[in-house]
């Protein structure tokens, strides 16, 4: 069968979806690791329960891992999967109307008895009952497949079936064309110590490939060839763990030390694990007792000196909102990430959503403004952290970066990056020849005041959360400077502008419509628009990562179009703040609010009803 | 060398220019004026000394000491000078703070710090009473006292701070009351010198809201026999004519009068506040009369900023890693090479 025709594709989207036990995000990021070494496009969407372990074989406890990968630019996960791999009954009733018929669907049967199907919630056998009659359905008996080709190693039972996942693996691996040593290097490092769980993983891998390319289910294998990308050296990354790197650098760049004040909360908790690895290169990641200990902790790192940061997710900056106002008052630098779930209360903690920016931006008690960013995509998220980081030592302010589960735990290729490439940060700190230097004091054009550290003979001073003088910083009940000093905590986050890139438009850059975004949404809206600009139908798209303040050009820009769509995965905040910061214009909204990231095909949809 | 020089310090050294605001007879005068003369003994640059504090009338400290210093919010005095002390472990950190700042809003952060160790002097003024709220129970208000928010009396059980510290495995504790400036100055010195967390209550009038609530102990006439100061080494003795001590029978710590019921010097206990077992320090921290001023518990033990230290080192030695750079370049990488 070695002679099985290869069939070219541009892209193709592959879901596996499993019991949560089954190993089904390794699965997942192992082909990506795969696919990416080739040189491939790729975008992945982890999709799992918020329970550990929800109850075998049910909807609720299917994990599942969407991979995109390209030889074109692609931006997203995918909106619905070319390949389905469905390891049990419930895995295929969570999934199955999201995938197009005619598409490809590889089921293990030995999970489709009828205890399995019922349990699922269908009411009678999906094999037989016509529900995948227009699918193209490979029927393969993976567990006892498994078993078969591990017979006679010693292993127990729940080894052995603990690698059925590596047997799917390999059928895919074979089905597009992809070599194994990605994953062997994989396994040998992983299993370092367990020789036997070793080899069963790599035999289990091989005898699926073996055996798709056996079966005369399989009438073609595909390849994506790779992807026409910039040159240089790239890994593959996931959001959380670039986050992280972010602020590595701009800690080696600056020679600060990092300090981390976190609370352990999902979906952000990968931040506090990658930070933790790395004390070696000065950073401190200190696990706090909760969430404002969280951030008070990196409040007082950062008045000693320390680049700090805390990290959360929406409920954790809700507890941390009074901290962040000490921040604002005492004007010390300090980045806060919000890694944002569904909400509100504990709400959908391993779901998508935008809805923290109302929070981010007002979510305080008094006058308290902070600059606000966001990152666009998992690779994003390390340049979005370093910026932030940047603007809050130069500016000595407070930075809230918003990322979300959806860029957070994707992942894309990285091109790396070296910390002298990057750009200078120069902390605004007193320099040692500055005469009758008060607290207070501030730079003329971005005015921040200029930082002093304890252990600095002869510059003693106290800060605090009362209302400071505008100079001396000493405590002031004077109604007049207090005026004054709102003002000035506001004017100094809006001069930022001054220091930020302006918007770009990509596609039309003037016209009907001009499609508008910020954060997690790019993938998506960046697809749609140039989708509809192959269609004819052009449009602009301009997407911010700078939301307070927003880019100086952004008025000049809305100007160009005659209708401005904004697209968010709230109900709408993003729009609500345009609509009272740009009065002038007139704001379309689209909104989706249910824990997903927007498809492609929902916003070429929307658009298309837009532009009739 | 840091110790010639501090000793040139004297305590007006450690006086801000800010106008202290605390009501007229306050307990509080006393406390900063015995900490600004202590400060001068403890062997730190005043550049190097921070003290950080949280609400109330207690944490408006820091103002008034001419070191570095924060005022915090509510409670969370411990987080903030834990981040202090992490970022720079040179620095002498204390953190000011009061029973309700301490003990109510900031209980998860009070038990944390001290469970963790870092190095703090926490200094805990315990009035029984909110202050600055003007005049609400607080977690250390007697059973059954009334204020304004319980007119009928408190139904609220209080904590008494030694057993909370010492409950929360703090290795250093002592009390001491407002009305005596030399034990008060001996103690924050004692507290600087332990490494760790130390927790100083320091027994103190509210002179608006919560007038006399230690007079029993503190009063002229009271002192000598209701007020236990205990010293390491030392019997645990007290008395107008010192002729009262401190025997255990069974499980619990008794009053004893030498001469009577056939008790003599040699049964009084001896104070050994380096004791690893908390269980006598307990004992001593609880009993409410006499009341225990001095050191209670003061054992050496390993500091949160050192084990930091040692796992930072560690990873040095081992690690391949010099720059983020090569963490960058590690594991999986691919090249795309220019068309």
């Amino acid at each position: 069968m070695g002679a099985t025709a290869v069939q070219e594709l541009d892209k193709v989207v592959i879901k596996f979806a499993g019991d949560s036990g089954d190993g089904m995000q390794l699965t997942g990021t192992q082909f990506t690791g795969t696919s990416a070494l080739l040189g491939n496009d790729i975008a992945t969407f982890p999709d799992y329960p918020a329970e550990i372990r929800a109850p075998q074989g049910t909807v609720a406890g299917v994990s599942g891992f969407q991979v995109h990968i390209g030889q074109t630019h692609i931006y997203t996960p995918g909106d619905q999967p070319d390949v389905l791999v469905a390891m049990n009954a419930a895995a295929l009733k969570a999934n199955i109307n999201e995938v197009p018929r005619g598409k490809t669907i590889i089921v293990d049967t030995d999970n489709f008895k009828r205890k399995d199907w019922e349990k699922a919630g269908f009411e009678e056998d999906p094999l037989e009952s016509g529900l995948l009659k227009d699918y193209h359905v490979i029927e393969a008996p993976i567990t006892s497949l498994t078993r078969t080709a591990l017979e006679g190693m010693g292993l127990d039972n729940k080894s052995i079936t603990r690698s059925k996942n590596m047997f799917a693996l390999g059928m895919v691996y074979w089905m597009f064309s992809r070599p194994l040593d990605y994953t062997e290097r994989f396994l040998k490092d992983k299993f370092a110590n367990k020789e036997l769980i070793y080899e069963a993983n790599v035999k289990a891998l091989k005898a699926g490939y073996n055996y798709a390319e056996t079966i005369e289910a399989l009438s073609s294998a595909f390849t994506v060839l790779p992807a026409d990308m910039e040159p240089g050296l790239y890994k593959n990354i996931m959001g959380n763990e670039a986050t992280a790197w972010g602020f590595l650098a701009a800690a080696e760049k600056t020679g600060k030390e990092l300090f981390l004040g976190s609370y352990p909360i999902t979906p952000a908790s990968d931040i506090l694990h990658e930070i933790s690895k790395h004390k070696h290169f000065g950073a401190k990641a200190f696990q706090a007792e909760d969430e404002i200990a969280g951030i008070t902790s990196a409040i007082g790192a950062a008045f000693a000196g320390d680049l700090a940061i805390t990290t959360t997710s929406g409920p954790g900056l809700a507890l941390k909102g009074e901290a962040l106002g000490l921040a604002v008052m005492t004007e010390l630098p300090l980045v806060v990430v919000d890694v944002q779930r569904g909400g509100p209360s504990t709400g959908l903690p391993t779901k998508t959503e935008q809805s923290d920016l109302m929070q981010a931006l007002y979510g305080r008690n008094g006058e308290s403004p902070v600059i606000v960013v966001a990152a666009k995509s998992p690779a994003h998220c390390f340049d979005m952290a370093y910026t932030a980081a940047k603007l809050a030592l130069e500016h000595v302010t407070p930075v809230v970066l918003l990322t979300d589960g959806y860029v957070a735990n994707g992942s894309q290729p990285w091109r790396i990056k070296k910390v002298e490439d990057l750009e200078p940060i120069v902390p605004h700190e007193a320099s040692k020849n500055m005469l009758n230097w008060q607290p207070y004091e501030r730079d003329a054009n971005t005015l921040a005041r200029y930082m002093v550290y304890p252990g600095t003979p002869g510059y003693e001073h106290r800060v605090g959360g009362l209302e400071k003088d505008h100079l001396t910083g000493n405590v002031s009940y004077d109604p007049q400077n207090h005026e004054e000093m709102v003002k000035t905590r506001e004017e100094k986050v809006q001069r930022v502008a001054d220091y930020i890139p302006e918007l770009e438009v990509e596609g039309a850059q003037e016209g009907e419509l001009l499609v508008v975004g910020w954060g997690g949404t790019y993938g998506s809206l960046t697809t749609a628009v140039k989708q509809c600009e192959v269609q004819n139908r052009p449009v602009g798209h301009a997407h911010f990562s700078y939301i307070k303040p927003l880019p100086k050009n952004t008025a000049e820009v809305f100007s160009r179009f005659k209708k401005i769509l904004v697209c968010e995965l709230n109900n709408g905040q993003f729009v609500k703040y345009l609509r009272g910061e740009l009065p002038q214009f007139e704001y379309l909204q689209y909104n989706k609010i249910q824990g997903l990231p927007f498809r492609v095909a929902e916003i070429t949809r929307e658009i298309k009803k837009i532009l009739l | 060398m840091a110790t010639t020089e501090t000793q040139e310090y004297t305590y007006k050294d450690f006086a801000s220019d800010q106008e202290v605001r605390w009501c007229p007879g306050c307990g509080d005068y006393a406390i900063l004026k015995a900490v600004q003369r202590a400060m001068p003994e403890i062997g730190v640059k005043k550049e190097n000394i921070v003290f950080v504090s949280g609400i109330g009338c207690s944490s408006r400290f820091p103002y008034y000491m001419n070191t570095y210093g924060f005022h915090g919010i509510h409670g969370r005095a411990p987080a903030l000078a834990t981040g202090v002390k992490l970022a720079n472990p040179e620095l002498s950190v204390w953190e000011i703070t009061g029973d309700g700042d301490a003990l109510a809003i900031g209980g998860n952060h009070f038990i944390h710090a001290i469970r963790r160790n870092v190095d703090l002097n926490i200094l805990l003024f315990n009035n029984k009473i909110y202050g600055l709220t003007k005049g609400q129970f607080s977690p250390t208000t007697d059973l059954g006292f009334k204020t304004k928010s319980s007119p009928q009396g408190t139904i609220d059980n209080p904590f008494n701070p030694g057993e909370l510290v010492i409950g929360a495995s703090g290795n250093f504790f002592a009390r001491v009351t407002d009305t005596n400036p030399k034990l008060m100055q001996q103690i924050f010195i004692e507290s600087a010198k332990h490494k760790g967390t130390s927790v100083v209550e320091i027994m103190q009038n509210c002179v608006i809201f919560n007038d006399k609530v230690f007079a029993p102990y503190t009063a002229k006439e009271n002192r000598a026999d209701h007020i236990l100061e205990v010293r390491h080494g030392e019997p645990m003795r007290f008395g107008a004519n010192n002729e009262k001590g401190l025997v255990l029978k069974g499980f619990k710590l008794e009053v004893a009068t030498i001469g009577e019921n056939g008790v003599t010097e040699d049964d009084i206990l001896v104070h050994d506040a380096h004791e690893p077992d908390s269980t006598l320090h307990m004992m001593l921290a609880k009993l409410h009369d006499p009341i225990v001023n001095g050191v209670i518990r003061d054992v050496p033990a390993e500091t949160f900023e050192l084990r930091m230290q040692r796992q930072v080192e560690e990873i040095e030695r081992t690690s391949k890693f010099k720059s983020v750079n090569d963490l960058f370049t590690s594991g999986e990488t691919w090249e795309i090479k220019p068309h």
